[in-house]
Protein backbone atom coordinates (compact mmCIF):
# COMPACT_ATOMS: atom_id res chain seq x y z
CA UNK A 1 0.00 0.00 0.00
CA UNK A 2 1.54 3.37 -1.06
CA UNK A 3 1.30 6.38 1.09
CA UNK A 4 1.00 9.82 -0.11
CA UNK A 5 2.99 12.87 -1.41
CA UNK A 6 4.46 15.28 0.98
CA UNK A 7 2.29 17.65 0.54
CA UNK A 8 -0.78 15.74 1.34
CA UNK A 9 1.21 13.95 4.19
CA UNK A 10 2.06 17.85 5.77
CA UNK A 11 -1.39 19.24 4.91
CA UNK A 12 -3.19 15.79 6.68
CA UNK A 13 -0.74 16.40 9.68
CA UNK A 14 -2.35 19.76 10.61
CA UNK A 15 -6.05 17.88 10.13
CA UNK A 16 -5.00 14.82 12.65
CA UNK A 17 -3.18 16.29 15.72
CA UNK A 18 -6.45 19.18 16.62
CA UNK A 19 -9.08 16.57 15.50
CA UNK A 20 -7.33 14.01 17.79
CA UNK A 21 -8.10 16.64 20.62
CA UNK A 22 -11.16 17.57 19.93
CA UNK A 23 -12.23 13.94 20.21
CA UNK A 24 -10.63 13.47 23.66
CA UNK A 25 -12.26 16.81 24.60
CA UNK A 26 -16.01 15.54 23.50
CA UNK A 27 -15.11 12.62 25.43
CA UNK A 28 -14.32 13.97 28.46
CA UNK A 29 -17.20 16.58 29.38
CA UNK A 30 -19.71 14.33 27.74
CA UNK A 31 -21.45 15.09 31.12
CA UNK A 32 -21.63 18.63 30.95
CA UNK A 33 -22.02 19.33 27.18
CA UNK A 34 -23.95 17.63 24.14
CA UNK A 35 -21.54 14.68 23.13
CA UNK A 36 -20.39 11.45 24.84
CA UNK A 37 -18.58 8.02 24.18
CA UNK A 38 -19.82 7.22 20.65
CA UNK A 39 -19.44 10.66 19.38
CA UNK A 40 -16.20 11.57 20.88
CA UNK A 41 -15.34 7.50 19.62
CA UNK A 42 -16.49 8.07 15.79
CA UNK A 43 -14.67 11.43 15.64
CA UNK A 44 -11.30 10.15 17.07
CA UNK A 45 -11.90 7.02 14.83
CA UNK A 46 -12.47 9.42 11.67
CA UNK A 47 -8.97 10.75 12.51
CA UNK A 48 -7.08 7.48 12.47
CA UNK A 49 -8.55 6.67 9.11
CA UNK A 50 -7.27 9.78 7.66
CA UNK A 51 -3.85 8.96 9.21
CA UNK A 52 -4.74 5.24 8.01
CA UNK A 53 -4.85 6.83 4.18
CA UNK A 54 -2.26 9.41 4.36
CA UNK A 55 1.04 7.65 6.19
CA UNK A 56 0.41 3.98 4.86
CA UNK A 57 3.69 2.47 5.77
CA UNK A 58 4.02 3.88 9.19
CA UNK A 59 0.64 3.76 10.13
CA UNK A 60 0.36 -0.22 8.96
CA UNK A 61 3.22 -1.13 11.49
CA UNK A 62 1.50 1.20 14.33
CA UNK A 63 -2.33 0.37 13.72
CA UNK A 64 -1.98 -3.37 13.76
CA UNK A 65 -5.17 -5.37 14.20
CA UNK A 66 -4.26 -7.45 17.23
CA UNK A 67 -3.55 -4.25 19.58
CA UNK A 68 -6.77 -2.55 18.47
CA UNK A 69 -8.61 -6.15 19.03
CA UNK A 70 -7.11 -6.41 22.75
CA UNK A 71 -8.12 -2.79 23.45
CA UNK A 72 -11.51 -3.17 22.18
CA UNK A 73 -11.93 -6.12 24.31
CA UNK A 74 -10.58 -4.66 27.37
CA UNK A 75 -13.02 -1.73 27.13
CA UNK A 76 -15.77 -3.64 26.37
CA UNK A 77 -14.88 -5.65 29.46
CA UNK A 78 -14.38 -3.06 31.94
CA UNK A 79 -17.80 -1.15 31.03
CA UNK A 80 -19.81 -4.52 31.84
CA UNK A 81 -17.46 -4.71 35.42
CA UNK A 82 -18.11 -0.81 36.24
CA UNK A 83 -21.93 -2.03 35.69
CA UNK A 84 -21.59 -5.14 37.66
CA UNK A 85 -19.99 -3.12 40.68
CA UNK A 86 -23.69 -1.41 42.20
CA UNK A 87 -25.03 -4.63 41.93
CA UNK A 88 -25.98 -3.65 46.05
CA UNK A 89 -29.35 -2.37 44.74
CA UNK A 90 -29.50 -2.99 41.28
CA UNK A 91 -27.65 -3.89 38.04
CA UNK A 92 -26.46 -0.35 36.86
CA UNK A 93 -26.76 1.28 39.60
CA UNK A 94 -24.82 4.80 39.57
CA UNK A 95 -23.07 3.93 43.34
CA UNK A 96 -20.41 6.92 43.27
CA UNK A 97 -23.27 9.94 42.58
CA UNK A 98 -23.97 12.18 45.37
CA UNK A 99 -21.40 9.97 47.46
CA UNK A 100 -17.79 10.93 48.92
CA UNK A 101 -15.53 9.43 46.24
CA UNK A 102 -13.90 10.28 43.20
CA UNK A 103 -16.71 11.96 40.96
CA UNK A 104 -19.28 11.86 43.69
CA UNK A 105 -19.83 16.05 44.26
CA UNK A 106 -23.79 16.88 44.24
CA UNK A 107 -25.12 19.07 42.01
CA UNK A 108 -28.03 22.34 42.88
CA UNK A 109 -30.80 21.92 41.10
CA UNK A 110 -31.32 24.80 37.89
CA UNK A 111 -28.62 26.02 35.44
CA UNK A 112 -25.18 26.20 36.93
CA UNK A 113 -21.76 26.39 35.21
CA UNK A 114 -20.86 22.58 35.12
CA UNK A 115 -18.20 20.92 37.48
CA UNK A 116 -16.36 18.17 36.25
CA UNK A 117 -16.23 16.60 39.73
CA UNK A 118 -20.12 15.07 39.07
CA UNK A 119 -21.99 12.36 37.73
CA UNK A 120 -20.98 9.47 39.80
CA UNK A 121 -20.18 6.55 37.24
CA UNK A 122 -21.04 8.24 33.70
CA UNK A 123 -17.55 9.47 33.05
CA UNK A 124 -16.11 6.57 33.30
CA UNK A 125 -18.30 4.66 31.16
CA UNK A 126 -18.22 7.24 28.88
CA UNK A 127 -14.68 6.67 28.27
CA UNK A 128 -14.98 3.03 28.27
CA UNK A 129 -17.38 2.92 25.34
CA UNK A 130 -15.30 5.67 23.44
CA UNK A 131 -11.93 3.78 23.90
CA UNK A 132 -14.54 0.85 22.27
CA UNK A 133 -16.24 2.87 19.77
CA UNK A 134 -13.01 4.23 17.61
CA UNK A 135 -11.01 1.01 18.22
CA UNK A 136 -13.84 -1.15 16.66
CA UNK A 137 -14.12 1.58 13.63
CA UNK A 138 -10.32 1.54 13.34
CA UNK A 139 -10.85 -2.37 12.92
CA UNK A 140 -13.84 -2.06 10.38
CA UNK A 141 -11.45 0.35 8.48
CA UNK A 142 -8.36 -2.09 8.36
CA UNK A 143 -9.94 -4.94 7.63
CA UNK A 144 -11.60 -3.24 4.16
CA UNK A 145 -8.70 -2.05 3.29
CA UNK A 146 -6.41 -4.86 3.43
CA UNK A 147 -9.14 -7.14 2.15
CA UNK A 148 -9.06 -4.76 -1.48
CA UNK A 149 -6.14 -6.08 -3.01
CA UNK A 150 -2.61 -4.18 -3.55
CA UNK A 151 -3.47 -2.41 -6.81
CA UNK A 152 -0.54 -0.64 -8.01
CA UNK B 1 -44.26 -7.30 -13.10
CA UNK B 2 -42.86 -3.90 -13.95
CA UNK B 3 -46.51 -2.61 -13.55
CA UNK B 4 -46.96 -3.95 -10.54
CA UNK B 5 -43.67 -2.50 -8.95
CA UNK B 6 -44.56 0.94 -10.53
CA UNK B 7 -48.06 0.79 -8.72
CA UNK B 8 -47.21 -0.16 -5.21
CA UNK B 9 -44.29 2.35 -5.65
CA UNK B 10 -47.00 5.13 -5.72
CA UNK B 11 -49.55 4.26 -3.28
CA UNK B 12 -46.89 3.93 -0.70
CA UNK B 13 -45.45 7.37 -1.29
CA UNK B 14 -48.64 8.59 -1.12
CA UNK B 15 -49.39 6.90 1.81
CA UNK B 16 -46.07 7.99 3.31
CA UNK B 17 -47.09 12.03 2.18
CA UNK B 18 -50.49 11.64 3.38
CA UNK B 19 -49.42 10.72 6.74
CA UNK B 20 -46.81 13.58 6.64
CA UNK B 21 -49.34 16.22 6.53
CA UNK B 22 -51.58 14.59 8.81
CA UNK B 23 -49.32 14.22 11.85
CA UNK B 24 -49.24 16.23 15.10
CA UNK B 25 -48.48 20.10 14.07
CA UNK B 26 -44.41 20.21 14.18
CA UNK B 27 -43.22 21.71 17.72
CA UNK B 28 -46.13 20.66 20.20
CA UNK B 29 -45.27 16.95 21.72
CA UNK B 30 -47.60 15.08 23.49
CA UNK B 31 -48.07 15.45 27.05
CA UNK B 32 -45.26 12.65 28.73
CA UNK B 33 -44.77 11.63 31.89
CA UNK B 34 -41.31 10.07 31.63
CA UNK B 35 -39.80 13.03 29.92
CA UNK B 36 -40.97 15.41 32.98
CA UNK B 37 -39.59 12.88 35.44
CA UNK B 38 -36.30 12.73 33.63
CA UNK B 39 -36.06 16.40 33.63
CA UNK B 40 -36.96 17.31 36.67
CA UNK B 41 -35.09 14.58 38.78
CA UNK B 42 -31.78 13.80 37.18
CA UNK B 43 -29.41 16.19 38.26
CA UNK B 44 -31.00 15.04 42.33
CA UNK B 45 -30.30 11.22 41.27
CA UNK B 46 -27.64 11.10 38.63
CA UNK B 47 -25.61 14.47 39.91
CA UNK B 48 -25.44 15.09 36.11
CA UNK B 49 -26.16 18.18 33.66
CA UNK B 50 -26.52 16.62 30.67
CA UNK B 51 -30.09 15.52 31.26
CA UNK B 52 -29.52 12.88 27.87
CA UNK B 53 -26.13 11.23 29.19
CA UNK B 54 -28.08 10.40 32.28
CA UNK B 55 -30.90 8.55 30.13
CA UNK B 56 -28.24 6.87 27.97
CA UNK B 57 -25.77 5.62 30.70
CA UNK B 58 -27.95 5.79 34.47
CA UNK B 59 -31.69 5.40 33.35
CA UNK B 60 -31.40 2.79 30.47
CA UNK B 61 -28.33 1.51 30.84
CA UNK B 62 -29.40 -2.20 29.50
CA UNK B 63 -30.14 -0.20 26.02
CA UNK B 64 -26.19 0.78 25.67
CA UNK B 65 -25.28 -2.74 27.10
CA UNK B 66 -26.94 -3.93 23.95
CA UNK B 67 -25.86 -1.23 21.80
CA UNK B 68 -22.14 -2.22 22.63
CA UNK B 69 -22.55 -5.85 21.89
CA UNK B 70 -24.08 -5.20 18.23
CA UNK B 71 -21.10 -3.06 17.62
CA UNK B 72 -18.50 -5.71 18.86
CA UNK B 73 -20.91 -8.60 17.22
CA UNK B 74 -20.84 -6.66 13.82
CA UNK B 75 -16.80 -6.45 13.65
CA UNK B 76 -16.41 -9.65 14.99
CA UNK B 77 -18.25 -11.21 12.23
CA UNK B 78 -16.62 -8.73 10.16
CA UNK B 79 -13.04 -10.20 10.80
CA UNK B 80 -14.03 -13.72 9.99
CA UNK B 81 -15.43 -12.83 7.00
CA UNK B 82 -12.11 -11.71 5.84
CA UNK B 83 -10.10 -14.78 6.79
CA UNK B 84 -10.39 -17.12 4.44
CA UNK B 85 -7.47 -19.26 3.15
CA UNK B 86 -5.35 -16.14 1.36
CA UNK B 87 -3.74 -18.19 -1.45
CA UNK C 1 -49.37 22.48 5.95
CA UNK C 2 -45.60 24.07 5.49
CA UNK C 3 -45.06 23.83 8.95
CA UNK C 4 -45.16 20.54 8.98
CA UNK C 5 -41.68 20.35 6.78
CA UNK C 6 -40.05 18.48 8.77
CA UNK C 7 -42.15 15.32 7.96
CA UNK C 8 -42.57 15.47 4.75
CA UNK C 9 -38.60 15.85 4.39
CA UNK C 10 -38.75 12.35 6.49
CA UNK C 11 -41.62 11.16 3.88
CA UNK C 12 -39.12 11.96 0.68
CA UNK C 13 -36.14 10.17 2.49
CA UNK C 14 -38.39 6.84 3.02
CA UNK C 15 -39.71 7.12 -0.21
CA UNK C 16 -36.24 7.72 -2.22
CA UNK C 17 -35.03 4.59 -0.14
CA UNK C 18 -37.88 2.53 -1.04
CA UNK C 19 -37.37 3.21 -4.43
CA UNK C 20 -33.91 1.93 -4.15
CA UNK C 21 -34.46 -0.98 -2.77
CA UNK C 22 -37.04 -1.83 -5.18
CA UNK C 23 -35.75 -0.62 -8.96
CA UNK C 24 -32.18 -0.89 -8.40
CA UNK C 25 -29.96 -4.03 -8.93
CA UNK C 26 -26.47 -3.30 -8.33
CA UNK C 27 -25.73 -4.30 -5.06
CA UNK C 28 -23.80 -1.01 -3.87
CA UNK C 29 -26.56 1.00 -4.77
CA UNK C 30 -29.49 -1.21 -2.87
CA UNK C 31 -26.84 -0.43 0.84
CA UNK C 32 -26.44 3.36 0.15
CA UNK C 33 -30.63 2.80 -0.29
CA UNK C 34 -30.75 1.11 3.14
CA UNK C 35 -28.51 3.56 4.95
CA UNK C 36 -30.99 6.79 3.55
CA UNK C 37 -33.96 4.63 4.92
CA UNK C 38 -32.01 4.19 8.10
CA UNK C 39 -31.39 8.62 8.05
CA UNK C 40 -35.21 8.91 7.14
CA UNK C 41 -36.07 6.67 10.93
CA UNK C 42 -33.59 8.60 12.52
CA UNK C 43 -34.92 12.05 11.72
CA UNK C 44 -38.56 11.17 12.29
CA UNK C 45 -37.45 10.07 15.89
CA UNK C 46 -35.50 13.45 16.18
CA UNK C 47 -38.39 15.63 15.17
CA UNK C 48 -41.02 13.97 17.44
CA UNK C 49 -39.78 15.16 20.49
CA UNK C 50 -39.43 19.09 19.57
CA UNK C 51 -40.95 21.56 21.35
CA UNK C 52 -41.60 24.82 19.85
CA UNK C 53 -39.07 27.61 21.22
CA UNK C 54 -37.18 25.32 23.22
CA UNK C 55 -33.38 25.02 24.43
CA UNK C 56 -31.30 21.48 24.63
CA UNK C 57 -31.95 19.22 27.60
CA UNK C 58 -28.56 20.29 29.11
CA UNK C 59 -28.48 22.51 32.45
CA UNK C 60 -24.96 23.74 31.81
CA UNK C 61 -25.05 27.66 30.87
CA UNK C 62 -28.82 27.46 29.85
CA UNK C 63 -30.12 31.00 29.39
CA UNK C 64 -33.23 29.86 31.22
CA UNK C 65 -34.10 30.97 35.11
CA UNK C 66 -34.99 27.43 37.43
CA UNK C 67 -38.58 27.81 37.28
CA UNK C 68 -39.85 27.17 33.77
CA UNK C 69 -37.45 24.55 32.78
CA UNK C 70 -39.90 22.46 32.35
CA UNK C 71 -41.96 23.87 29.79
CA UNK C 72 -38.94 25.39 27.51
CA UNK C 73 -37.00 21.81 27.19
CA UNK C 74 -37.17 19.83 24.55
CA UNK C 75 -37.79 16.09 25.19
CA UNK C 76 -35.29 14.06 25.90
CA UNK C 77 -35.63 10.44 25.78
CA UNK C 78 -36.44 10.34 22.03
CA UNK C 79 -32.75 11.66 21.30
CA UNK C 80 -31.33 9.33 23.53
CA UNK C 81 -33.19 6.42 21.64
CA UNK C 82 -31.48 7.84 18.35
CA UNK C 83 -28.30 7.49 19.67
CA UNK C 84 -28.18 3.67 19.63
CA UNK C 85 -30.63 3.41 16.30
CA UNK C 86 -27.10 5.71 14.64
CA UNK C 87 -24.87 3.04 15.66
CA UNK C 88 -27.29 -0.35 14.81
CA UNK C 89 -27.56 1.44 11.21
CA UNK C 90 -23.91 1.76 10.95
CA UNK C 91 -23.11 -1.47 11.70
CA UNK C 92 -25.54 -3.17 9.30
CA UNK C 93 -24.24 -1.25 6.75
CA UNK C 94 -20.49 -2.15 7.32
CA UNK C 95 -21.98 -5.87 6.95
CA UNK C 96 -23.94 -5.56 3.93
CA UNK C 97 -20.95 -3.33 2.38
CA UNK C 98 -18.76 -6.79 3.56
CA UNK C 99 -21.01 -9.27 1.85
CA UNK C 100 -20.56 -6.96 -1.59
CA UNK C 101 -16.93 -7.66 -1.67
CA UNK C 102 -17.04 -11.15 -0.63
CA UNK C 103 -19.84 -11.73 -3.68
CA UNK C 104 -17.92 -10.01 -6.06
CA UNK C 105 -14.40 -11.66 -5.37
CA UNK C 106 -15.89 -15.15 -5.26
CA UNK C 107 -18.51 -14.71 -8.29
CA UNK C 108 -16.88 -11.89 -10.27
CA UNK C 109 -20.21 -9.64 -10.71
CA UNK C 110 -21.94 -7.62 -8.49
CA UNK C 111 -25.54 -8.02 -10.11
CA UNK C 112 -27.95 -9.13 -7.39
CA UNK C 113 -29.97 -11.45 -9.84
CA UNK C 114 -27.00 -13.14 -10.96
CA UNK C 115 -25.91 -14.52 -7.70
CA UNK C 116 -28.65 -16.97 -6.58
CA UNK C 117 -26.58 -20.27 -6.32
CA UNK C 118 -26.04 -21.47 -2.55
CA UNK C 119 -23.02 -23.59 -2.76
CA UNK C 120 -19.82 -21.26 -3.90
Amino acid sequence: MNGSSVIVKVVSLAIILPALTFGLYIIAHGHLTPGGGFQGGAIIASALAIFLVAFAKQASKTLRKNLLSALECLALLGFIGLSFLGLGKSFFFNFLANSGLIFGQAVPFGPNPGFINTAGVIPLMNFFVGLEVSCALTIIVLTMLKAGGDKK
Amino acid sequence: MKLAKIAFFLIFTYFLLACALLLRPFGKPAVSDMDEYFILNAQREAASNNVVASIVFDYRGLDTLGEATVLFAAVSSIVLLFRGAPK
Amino acid sequence: MIENIHFIAVALLIALGIYTLIFKRNLIKIAMGISILASGINLFLISLGYRAQGIAPIFTNAAIAASEVQAKMVLPAPQALTLTSIVISLAVTALMLSFAIIIYQKTGSLDATKSRRLKG
